[in-house]
């Protein structure tokens, strides 16, 4: 008997060991297969939207919940290895260049008693990320924040004596040399499978400054470009080539996103442009200084030789006339012999920026500043007087349209509009022409617009409280990257034949509170 | 000095896993064990005292003890297939014990002791994993502290019970939703404990021998709700806002229950070598309707975790054979009902139904000392399960997948009698 009883402890241990285990493990690689593709070596190349850069900074939770990030975690279901970013330093997100801040730090919402404040502000501290400590790579992630699409294969990009015009601080922190591209030191890694996301930059720089830039269609040499600029088409789709063409040099397959629209970013959807709200009285009297207006100018034409019919007519465009409720903004234009007073009132479908100064627009900004002097002119007039000169230049100075810096007038939309399409041909007639994955990102935005549901709730694209955006208006949030990362994922699936899993949406963050502000 | 070492022993034997239904340990008696965890007709042992107190007048010594403990290896693994997520509980021994004394006053009375720990569960997942809003680690553990008599009405006849005196204590961490972070990154989180948590029941039981052969038994031990106050929840990793909870510690309360829990059965011994046991359990969960936690804080709602188990039988069978003067061998088996509901798999106490497999040995080294040994392999079927009662913005969230889970319980005791 003894000696069975010695042996008990042995057959104890043996079964200890015996964990449960599923019939399909997927920790054992029994659920998932990588059909033609192969993750091993993923590389994403891109911009700030790549880096997983949100809430108007790159911090360590944003590059965490960044979509190839979210995606490296599924391809290592089947094989993937593992995903490197350049990260941080912190949580805070501003860089320092020489031990001076030059970008702000992440905004989050902050609140007072229980109640939000509007607008976001930056988290306060100071950080930590030095853009002249270089990063020993390579990173899988080659994201960079700001990028258009020639800056991917511009030399001295990483350049830190290249600051602040010529070279990308973000890059500055991982390039590989002075001289390097961000498309050499993605492509140097060999990458076994990509994911392209650029050109967003090419027609934002331009929409998030209001149009101030220039619309480069017919320059093809990006070198003169500025950053407010909206890069040429065939600049792009010759940038395009030659990206997909060295990524995918030795991959097994890859995946491409598409441009989404301006009109679903919150940065231009949420200051509508007839959120100027008017008493009937108000109104009223608004109505009352257009007609002071166009009187005004009718004369001032008639003075200098204008045929009286053909200067009412000119005039009469700025009889504009205003209701109670919502009334749409004035913008001032260009002046020019159609409209020799350089103001109109925006039009269906123009948008204003999300960095606009609410408080000006409730204090007439983008309709009249009404002083009392203006009032004063106004009641001679209305009592049948003749202004003095003096007086008409008062009222005719009282008009305060909105400034270009803060909104997309139709003529600026029709140019982001034609590049954007014509990009995103260029993209999908790519993506087909070499047999990648494509992900209709402008599709996917849309959806959000209209409101895309998931268990716990529903992602919309407004402002703060939306779940798809992040409090800049124009990054995702982790939960928009979570989309966009399933959108990837079901690409991948149909062109490669795999079968990864999409991600839980609900389990990833929208935007941060902390009341450690400023 | 009591609760000094009531909460001694608590530190020492806190970690006993869930291996039963709910969080009930059924580990209570290494020879019972050894057969299924059947005893109620069995009078064998100390044990007794435990499983049917009317049955300590027909045991044959003075005065006699058992004492085991029983190492608890569970693992429980978890995956979902549409997201590709997987986790595993950690692996940590629990210590389940037992004390059972009965004496002899004379032939028709006896009195008797036993303190056991028949509810606990300790479950550990890796922190922030997928069901970390509904629980990143749990640990329950309860003491049974039981005086006994038995007394015999007739040669057939014996009655028995006597009050429990229980104490325990709980601690329970989870997440605060299933993103909530605080500046750093570090998901938010809250903690509950309480330590000493006390309450009192009662037990009875009768035991009928019809014939010598066999020996019916009837044992009911009664619900006991533990009811923590005032213990003690910790905030923590919460951003600095006034839109979500502070850091710091308030105090919570919450009821949760040790249901009362019915056996019948017998044990019949055709001859010196056999004995055949069977018992039918009844354990009444469905008083577990719901764990709400209240927090002292009243700007923090009150946590309501809807359990809505079910009353569940489990059925044991055993048999023991004398194989030599020293060496008595058993085996065992049992199926142990789920008292969880569809829809209200929590992975807190992630059980679905369990076969359980049990053998084990007595050594007698001398006429009076004799080493009791068991083992039980837990078995439980692969389960799609999901909880459904997690709610975000008004809206059901379930936490689904499927778990597959075991565990192995090594004991040893002895038994010594004067």
């Amino acid at each position: 008997m003894k000696n069975y009883i010695k042996y008990l402890p042995f057959l104890a241990i043996g079964l200890l060991s015996c964990e449960p285990e599923f019939d399909d493990a997927i920790e054992e690689n029994e659920v998932y297969t990588p059909g033609e593709a192969d993750f091993s070596n993923y590389v994403s190349l891109g911009n700030s939207l790549t880096a997983g850069f949100a809430d108007n900074a790159l911090y360590v939770q944003g590059q965490e919940n960044s979509y190839p990030n979210i995606l490296a975690g599924q391809f290592e279901l089947v094989g993937g290895g593992e995903f490197t970013q350049p990260l941080m330093a912190d949580n805070l997100g501003g860089l320092l260049l020489n031990g001076t801040q030059i970008t702000n730090n992440r905004l989050v919402l902050s609140s007072n008693a229980g109640q939000p404040v509007i607008p976001p502000t930056p988290i306060a501290g100071t950080p930590q990320t030095e853009v002249t400590n270089k990063l020993s790579g390579p990173f899988n992630n080659m994201g960079v924040p700001g990028a258009k699409s020639y800056h991917l294969v511009a030399p001295g990009y990483g350049a830190a004596a290249g600051l602040p015009s010529q070279a990308n601080p973000y890059f500055v922190r991982f390039s590989t040399s002075e001289t390097t591209t961000v498309l050499a030191d993605a492509a140097a890694q060999n990458p076994s499978f990509f994911s392209l996301w650029i050109g967003n930059n090419d027609i934002l720089g331009y929409a998030t400054s209001g149009g101030t830039g220039e619309d480069q269609a017919g320059n093809l040499d990006p070198s003169t470009y500025g950053g407010n600029d909206i890069t040429d088409p065939n600049v792009f789709g010759g940038v395009y080539t030659q990206l997909i063409n060295e990524m995918s040099a030795n991959a097994s397959g890859g995946v491409v996103y598409n441009i989404p629209n301006v009109t679903d970013i919150p940065f231009f959807t949420t200051v509508p442009n007839n959120a100027l709200v008017l008493d009937a009285a108000t109104a009223g009297s608004l109505t009352g200084f257009f007609q002071a207006v166009t009187g005004i100018f009718t004369q001032g034409l008639i003075q200098q030789g204008v045929p009286p019919a053909q200067a009412q007519a000119l005039a009469a465009q700025y009889a504009i006339t205003f209701n109670e409720g919502p009334n749409r903004f004035l913008i001032d234009v260009p002046a020019t012999q159609t409209n020799p007073l350089g103001f109109r009132q925006m039009q269906e479908g123009e948008l204003l920026l999300l960095t606009i100064n609410q408080g000006a627009l409730a204090q007439g900004y983008g309709s009249v500043a009404l002083s009392p002097a203006v009032l004063q002119v106004l009641g001679i007039l209305q009592q049948g007087g003749t202004p003095t000169q003096e007086q008409a230049q008062l009222v005719l100075g009282a008009v305060n349209g909105i400034d270009d810096k803060d909104a997309l007038d139709s003529s600026e939309l029709s140019a982001i509009s034609n590049a954007r399409l014509s990009y995103n041909s260029t993209i999908q007639s790519l993506a087909q022409a070499n047999g990648l994955a494509f992900v209709d990102v402008d599709a996917l935005l849309q959806s959000v617009g209209q409101g895309l549901s998931f268990p716990g709730g529903i992602i919309t694209s407004d402002f703060v409280t939306g779940g798809g955006f992040s409090l800049d208006g124009v990054h995702l949030t982790p939960r928009g990257y979570a989309l966009v990362a399933n959108e990837t994922l079901k690409a991948i699936n149909q062109t490669y034949g795999s079968n990864l899993p999409e991600v839980n949406v609900g389990e990833f963050g929208t935007i941060s509170l902390s009341d450690n502000v400023n | 000095m009591k609760n000094f070492l009531i909460s001694g022993m608590l530190i020492i034997f806190a970690s006993a896993s869930v291996y039963a239904g709910g969080y009930r340990v059924a580990a209570q008696g290494q020879r019972a064990l050894a057969m299924g965890h059947a005893g109620v007709g069995v009078v064998n042992s100390a044990e007794i005292a435990f499983f049917n107190p009317s049955g300590m007048v027909y045991l044959e010594d003075k005065f006699t003890v058992s004492a085991g403990v029983t190492g608890v290896f569970s693992n429980v693994k978890w995956q979902n297939t549409s997201t590709g997520q997987f986790a595993e509980t950690q692996q940590g021994a629990g210590t389940p014990f037992y004390l059972h004394a009965a004496y002899k006053v004379n032939e028709w009375l006896s009195l008797g002791l036993s303190v056991t720990t028949p509810y606990g569960s300790s479950v550990e997942w890796e922190p922030d994993w997928a069901g970390s809003h509904l629980v990143n680690d749990i640990n329950l553990a309860a003491i049974f502290i039981q005086p006994l008599v038995s007394i015999k009405l007739s040669e057939h006849f014996s009655i028995g019970g006597g009050p429990i005196f229980v104490t325990g204590n709980v601690n329970f961490n989870r997440n605060a939703n299933r993103t909530l972070t605080d500046e750093q990154g570090n998901r938010s989180n809250i903690t509950v404990d309480d330590t000493g948590v006390s309450n009192t029941g009662w037990s009875g039981s009768f035991m009928f021998t019809p014939v010598k052969e066999l020996r019916i038994g009837f044992n009911y031990r009664s619900e006991i709700l533990l009811n923590a106050e005032g213990g003690e929840a910790v905030f923590s990793d919460f951003p600095n806002s006034t839109l979500t909870p502070q850091n710091g510690t308030t105090t919570f309360n919450a009821t949760l229950p040790l249901p009362a829990e019915l056996t019948i059965g017998f044990a019949y011994e055709p001859n010196e070598k056999w004995l055949f046991a069977f018992d039918y359990q009844r354990a009444f969960w469905d008083v577990y309707n719901s764990l709400d936690i209240e927090f002292g804080n009243p700007n923090v709602p009150t946590s309501i975790n809807p359990r809505n188990y079910k009353n569940a039988s489990i059925y044991r069978f055993g048999a023991q054979y004398k194989a030599t003067d020293n060496v008595t061998l058993r085996a065992g088996y049992y199926f142990d009902e789920s008292p969880v509901q569809a829809g209200f798999f929590a992975p807190e106490t992630p059980r679905n139904d369990g076969n359980g497999y049990t053998a084990g040995l007595s050594f007698q080294v001398s006429e009076k000392l004799a080493i009791d040994a068991s083992f039980l392999y837990l078995r439980f079927e692969e389960v799609d399960a999901s909880y459904d009662s997690y709610f975000e913005n008004g809206q059901s969230v379930p936490f689904s997948g499927t778990y597959k889970s075991n565990a192995f319980l090594p004991g040893l005791g002895v038994t010594y009698k004067l």
